[in-house]
């Protein structure tokens, strides 16, 4: 069974975020593989290791990103793919018209990936690949079996589970709960170095579309910090008009 | 010249660093109230390679360096020095000896097994009578046909009672004084060898320490290592990397301090600010992190030399003379940021205050790590 898992490096969680004329800066700041992520890893070799196969780890993103690789591979993963963003402006439409190029072509029966990073949130890459490819998908997976040609697969639906028949190959993005990810052990670490890593350019890719962003981020900033509560006094009829004066002057919801 | 740790390294110290907080940490404060060895740490430990770094793979090792050892010895030592200990007594002091001095039967059979963490190592070389003056010992091993008797008993063994392999030193000659000392694999399944009592510590409190007895204990001919007479030269030399893995325990027992320091002092509040603003804390931390990373330059630097194949025992004698130190002064600094808080076991800089002290103590005290180097100063 050959299993694809789509990874991306993200700041470590415990990382203040720093801003610098509007941009997040990088300087000095540790990355870590996005722990959701993670689960698709653990739940790839887990596969591998009971049906046979390979387990391809793929990132799209600078030279750094290399690192999250080299963790993939020390945890258990046979080969991995890193294409280089060239500094190109690329959104979650772009990054899975450039995943799709680099998948079509080759065999797979499964596609992992987090159910979201946790740097920007978007939850689309995976989704967005799917359609590409045009295969199945199962969203924020936490339980999976693979019997033969179809996968028995249980999801969190809005903190509810739902049980899922589908068959491969198919795309499922992975939620917590799924497993516990394995620390790499030391001997994995030294065979990390001797796996092999493919090292890809967009400009190599062919593409049908034009992969150029569709969004532009206009502005970064920190949400406003959050004051103290209120609680409010007196009179509850004085209460419900002080509150709905506060909604609107204030809060300006109303 | 570069001081940079490699990208396998930085991927090592991250994953030993997430065990420790995920697998010691939180049961660390109450193994030490207990005085509990947790032999599932050791397990987990062992499944992640972690039980013989240095050693190639041949011998079941990760055929990693000296230098990723004693970076996993720090950050174990950082959440807990008593599984720090734990690692670099087996490492240094038993696998290390076998590994150079053993016959390849000895290696396979022995090195292997701890290197895969399915047995553990122990070194045996202080008495009640001999600790700096290792040469006095009175542990006696006599020749009798196909087995050496040994008889005696050896105190403050680290792993003692968990360790399955035991490096004893016995003098075979007394005539001869140190020159008559030779060392031996002991297996605790040998008739005549028992664990004796087991201390009651100040610090490092969830390893455990024991008296090893050894009473008619009959040892194979084949366990005998390196050669007769050769014994005090490889308890000194296993003693040389054993330091460096101490420096280790030392610089972590310090980082852990430091890390605990600096987050209590930004967020405790006095006199309407954070004690960290204020710089009688400022230079105490300052101090602090200056002798750390000093610490750290000494014993990466130690061990690289090791792994250079570059002689490194007065740099590993500097390295656990300097850390050591260090661990202590920077723990009781600890303490003092904590305030009375820090006094209570409410709060963990206490127990980085009693582990630190040991430090200063064993695989040979700071007063003899300045003997050591003043020797190799004026060696002509």
């Amino acid at each position: 069974m050959n299993i694809l898992v789509l990874i991306k490096q993200t700041f470590d969680t415990e990382e203040k975020i720093i801003l610098q004329k509007g941009i997040i800066n990088e300087d000095g700041v540790n990355f870590i593989i996005n722990p959701y992520d993670e689960f698709a890893i653990e739940e790839a070799i887990k596969l591998r290791d009971l049906h046979g196969g390979e387990v391809t780890v793929i990132t799209i993103g600078p030279e750094r990103a290399e690192n999250a690789l080299r963790t993939a591979l020390a945890m258990g993963a046979d080969k991995a793919i890193i294409i280089d963003g060239e500094d190109q402006d690329l959104d979650e439409y772009s990054i899975a018209k450039v995943l799709a190029a680099v998948v079509k072509g080759r065999e797979f029966d499964l596609i992992l990936s987090g159910n979201l990073g946790v740097d920007y949130g978007s939850g689309q890459v995976g989704p967005r690949l799917a359609e590409e490819l045009n295969i199945a998908q199962v969203t924020t997976i936490t339980y999976m079996e693979i019997n033969g040609e179809t996968a028995i697969i249980e999801r969190d639906a809005e903190g509810d589970k739902e049980l899922v028949e589908v068959s491969l190959p198919v795309l499922v993005t992975t939620q917590q709960g799924l497993n516990e990810p394995r620390y790499p052990s030391l001997p994995g670490i030294m065979k990390a170095k001797k796996k092999p890593i493919e090292r890809l350019k967009i400009d190599d890719l062919d593409f049908d579309d034009d992969i150029k962003a569709k969004t532009t981020v206009m502005e970064t900033y920190f949400p406003p910090k959050k004051n103290a509560g209120r609680i409010l006094n007196g009179d509850l009829k004085d209460q419900v008009t002080e509150i709905a004066n506060l909604l609107h002057s204030e809060a300006k919801v109303l | 010249m570069n001081f940079l740790l490699s990208e396998e390294h930085k991927m090592m110290q991250k994953m030993v660093r997430d065990f420790a907080l995920n697998e010691c940490e939180p049961t660390a404060a109450q193994r030490d109230e207990e005085e509990t060895f947790d032999m599932e740490i050791w397990h987990k430990m062992a499944d992640l390679g972690l039980c013989g770094i240095p050693w190639p793979e041949e011998y079941g090792g990760a055929g990693a360096d000296y230098l990723s050892y004693v970076i996993a010895v720090e950050e174990l030592s950082r959440v807990d020095a008593s599984v720090g200990v734990t690692l670099s007594a087996h490492t240094s002091l038993a696998g290390w000896p076998v590994y150079k001095f053993g016959t390849e039967q000895q290696k396979q059979k022995y090195l292997r097994a701890m290197a895969e963490g399915r047995s553990m190592g122990a070194y045996c070389l202080t008495e009640s009578g001999s600790g700096s003056d290792a040469g006095g010992m009175k542990t006696k091993a006599v020749l009798e046909g196909d087995e050496w008797v040994l008889n005696g008993s050896k105190i403050f063994i680290t792993n003692g009672g968990y360790a399955d392999t035991y490096i004893v030193f016995a003098q075979t000659n007394s005539d001869l004084k140190h020159k008559g000392i030779t060392a031996f694999i002991v297996d605790r399944s040998f008739p005549g060898f028992s664990v004796g009592k087991k201390e009651k510590k100040l610090g490092i409190r969830s390893s455990s320490t024991t008296e090893v007895i050894m009473e008619n204990c009959r040892v194979p001919k084949d366990n005998l290592l390196g050669k007769v007479g050769e014994g005090f030269m490889i308890a000194m030399m296993t003693l040389d990397g054993g330091r460096n893995g101490i420096a280790s325990q030392a610089l972590g027992i310090a980082q852990g301090s430091f890390d605990k320091a600096v987050a209590y002092a930004k967020e405790r509040v006095q006199f309407g600010k954070p004690i960290s603003s204020l710089q009688a804390i400022q230079f105490k931390l300052a101090d602090m992190a200056t002798k750390i990373e000093a610490s750290r330059l000494l014993t990466y630097q130690a061990a690289w030399r090791e792994d250079q194949g570059i002689s490194y025992g007065l740099q590993s004698a500097m390295s656990k003379l300097f850390a050591g130190d260090t661990a202590m002064e920077v723990a009781i600094e600890a303490v003092q940021v904590f305030g009375g808080y820090g006094y209570t076991k409410d709060y963990p800089v206490e127990r980085y205050m009693r582990d630190a002290k040991i430090t200063q103590i064993y695989e040979g005290t700071n007063e003899i790590q300045r003997l050591v180097i003043g020797g190799y100063l004026l060696k002509d």
